[in-house]
């Protein structure tokens, strides 16, 4: 701003002419004279606003078809309107709870297993000195973060297949009987969470390792001085100095609660575990698009939404409250 | 290390690196086995792996199933498609978030607020599956390849990141430099900003990239017609469907047309399909830890 006023000055000055345009109107709306100036920064700022107008916000305005009763001929602005009937359905349904627990209960499990993981994981490297072991394990354990979900899905199955996969050999070869592990729905929950702490605990630990890394080294001195151990370090410098980070990322974990990833859990459903795997965003896939139920299916998302905004909104208020952390 | 003449850590602090460095051996070989064991699988016969002989390294190594893998026109194809997918779209992506990126770090630029704004609801709130399908329905980009495209073509995490990141690496000076040399802003950002940014724009460039390479969901929801079908969605059919292509098991005799042979071929698909990311991978670790360290600089 101010170096468009002082810029804008030096014309003013050996344009008389030019300037009379200008005092008209007194004062130049800020937005013409930004305009004026950096026309080209609104031509390359108008794809993008477009581009999300289009395929963000338009979606938006679809939900509408949640309260009414969507038909292909009359599209989603001509449909009659039908209130919540889709969303009494959904709540009267013996699916719903199921449902409920089922997505609610995954979510929960991968925060409980999933987070403190790789803040240990982190907490453990930063002890050692910058060499080829300490490089070794992060160079290994980030790796699987970059597999895809179908790969690591189809790992999943062929490690826990009967017979042949490495697990089950594994449990027979301690003495243990055969299983199979993926059709039984006991299981799903922890072959998901714990593949999943497999992929992702080296990436998500990158962050904590950062937050360490950017520790003032005089505090470590001072403590060794002081003659604190190892241990003693990490509980009074390590831990506090991890509060921050671990608070947002925690706020955005319990607020994506219902969000529970659609992809791994679909590729890892079969018909013998559903009654654990069903989650609320593969109901509205099957029930929507394969099932071609456009408005129910809406409905299910858009409750599942308000549920996560709802909670992202109360974590992020209790948060602020408590240790003076927050998204906003 | 022990000959170096320091004074000896406590006996608490020794006893907790013990446990510390076996703890992280202990991470190590949990990470790094299934991986060992399915590459070792993968050049193994079919013998070997459904008597279960293999616990590390490959038994009667060979490289059948690899050779059967590049006979499958269906997978080639996949590969083609999402060298496709990966190169056009990482290069709209990259292009989309400088294009919005750059203007929202500029102090001066009216309106700013306003964009960011619009820009990080579409964070919070989202039309969901059903709204957007109707939409890429509405706009007949069904089966097409921009289906792969558009969907997913902007992401405001790498929005913020790129901003902070100009923000807060290209001093201003450079600009008000170039202002007095009439040299307006879109030509200041293409022969100033972007040469100083290479970094961040390798971070964003291999994040989209391995988005689009892992990418199958909006195949899933989007696709139809098999030849336009990526990677991932062939791999799931041949994978987790259990839908072997035939041509991979043509030309093998009968007696290895068994199960085993199929498991042989699955742990190669698995190989042959994170390989490139896999190889890739070591070299750009570093950027990715500076990507994920700038993201968490503004969140």
């Amino acid at each position: 701003m101010q170096m468009s006023q002082n810029s804008g000055a030096i014309p003013t000055r050996m344009k008389p002419q030019k300037s009379m345009n200008q005092s008209e109107r007194k004062i130049e709306h800020p937005f013409l004279k930004s305009l004026k100036r950096h026309w080209q920064l609104y031509l390359l700022v108008l794809p993008p606003v477009l581009y999300l107008f289009i395929f963000k916000y338009m979606p938006m305005a679809g939900v509408q078809i949640a309260f009414k009763n969507y038909s292909v001929v009359q599209g989603i602005w001509g449909s009659p309107w039908v209130g919540l009937k889709h969303f009494e359905t959904f709540f009267n349904s013996p699916n719903f709870w199921l449902l409920l627990k089922n997505t609610i209960g995954i979510s929960l499990y991968t925060l409980i297993a999933g987070f403190p993981i790789p803040i240990l994981l982190a907490l453990a490297l930063n002890e050692l000195r910058t060499g080829y072991f300490k490089k070794t394990v992060q160079m290994v354990t980030y790796a699987p973060h970059f597999i895809s979900t179908v790969v690591m899905v189809s790992i999943i199955i062929l490690m826990l297949s009967p017979h042949v996969g490495v697990v089950d050999r594994l449990f027979t070869f301690l003495g243990m009987t055969m299983t199979n592990f993926m059709g039984i729905p006991e299981y799903f929950k922890s072959i998901y969470v714990w593949s999943g702490v497999w992929q992702g605990m080296g990436y998500s630990s990158i962050i904590y390792i950062a937050a360490l890394a950017g520790m003032d080294p005089s505090l470590y001195e001072a403590a060794r001085m002081d003659g604190a151990s190892r241990l003693k370090k990490i509980w009074h410098i390590d831990i506090p100095s991890l509060i921050p980070v671990t608070v947002i990322l925690l706020i955005l974990n319990l607020g994506s609660i219902m969000g529970v990833g659609f992809e791994k859990i679909y590729l890892m459903q079969n018909p013998l575990n559903t009654s654990a795997s069903e989650v609320i965003s593969t109901y509205v896939y099957k029930v929507g698009l394969i099932g071609a139920n456009f408005s129910f299916s809406s409905a299910v998302g858009l409750f599942n939404s308000i549920i996560n905004l709802i909670l992202l909104i109360l974590v992020n208020a209790v948060s602020r409250k408590v240790s003076k952390n927050s998204l906003w | 290390m022990f000959n170096r003449n320091r004074i000896k850590d406590p006996l608490g602090d020794r006893i907790f690196m013990g446990i510390n460095y076996l703890f992280l051996v202990l991470v190590l070989i949990v990470v790094a086995y299934p991986l060992l064991y399915i590459v070792s699988s993968s050049f193994s016969s079919s013998r070997a792996v459904t008597s279960g002989q293999i616990w590390l390294l490959p038994v009667d190594f060979n490289i059948k199933a690899y050779i059967s893998i590049f006979k499958s026109t269906q997978l080639m194809m996949g590969f083609y498609n999402t060298i496709i997918y990966t190169v056009v779209g990482t290069a709209i992506n990259v292009i989309l978030t400088v294009m919005l990126a750059y203007p929202l770090s500029r102090r001066s630029f009216y309106g700013r607020g306003a964009i960011i704004i619009f820009m990080m609801i579409t964070m919070f709130f989202d039309g969901g599956l059903i709204p957007t399908y109707l939409l890429m329905k509405d706009l007949h980009l069904l089966d097409t390849r921009w289906a792969m495209w558009l969907p997913g073509a902007l992401a405001v995490f790498q929005v913020i990141v790129a901003r902070t990141f100009f923000q807060s690496s290209i001093p201003d000076e450079l600009r008000e430099a170039a202002e007095v040399d009439g040299c307006r802003d879109i030509r200041y950002l293409v022969s100033v900003v972007l040469p100083l940014s290479k970094p961040i724009l390798a971070v964003m460039t291999l994040m989209y990239a391995v988005g689009h390479w892992n990418a199958y969901f909006d195949a899933l929801i989007y696709l139809r017609s098999e030849n336009l079908f990526p990677l991932q969605y062939v791999l799931r059919n041949l994978l987790i469907l259990n839908a072997a292509d035939p041509a991979m098991l043509a030309n093998t005799s009968q007696q290895l047309r068994d199960q085993g042979f199929e498991q042989v071929l699955k742990y190669a698909l698995i190989v042959v399909a994170s390989i490139p990311i896999l190889i890739m991978y070591p070299f750009v670790q570093r950027h990715f830890v500076k990507g994920v360290m700038v993201g968490s600089l503004k969140g």
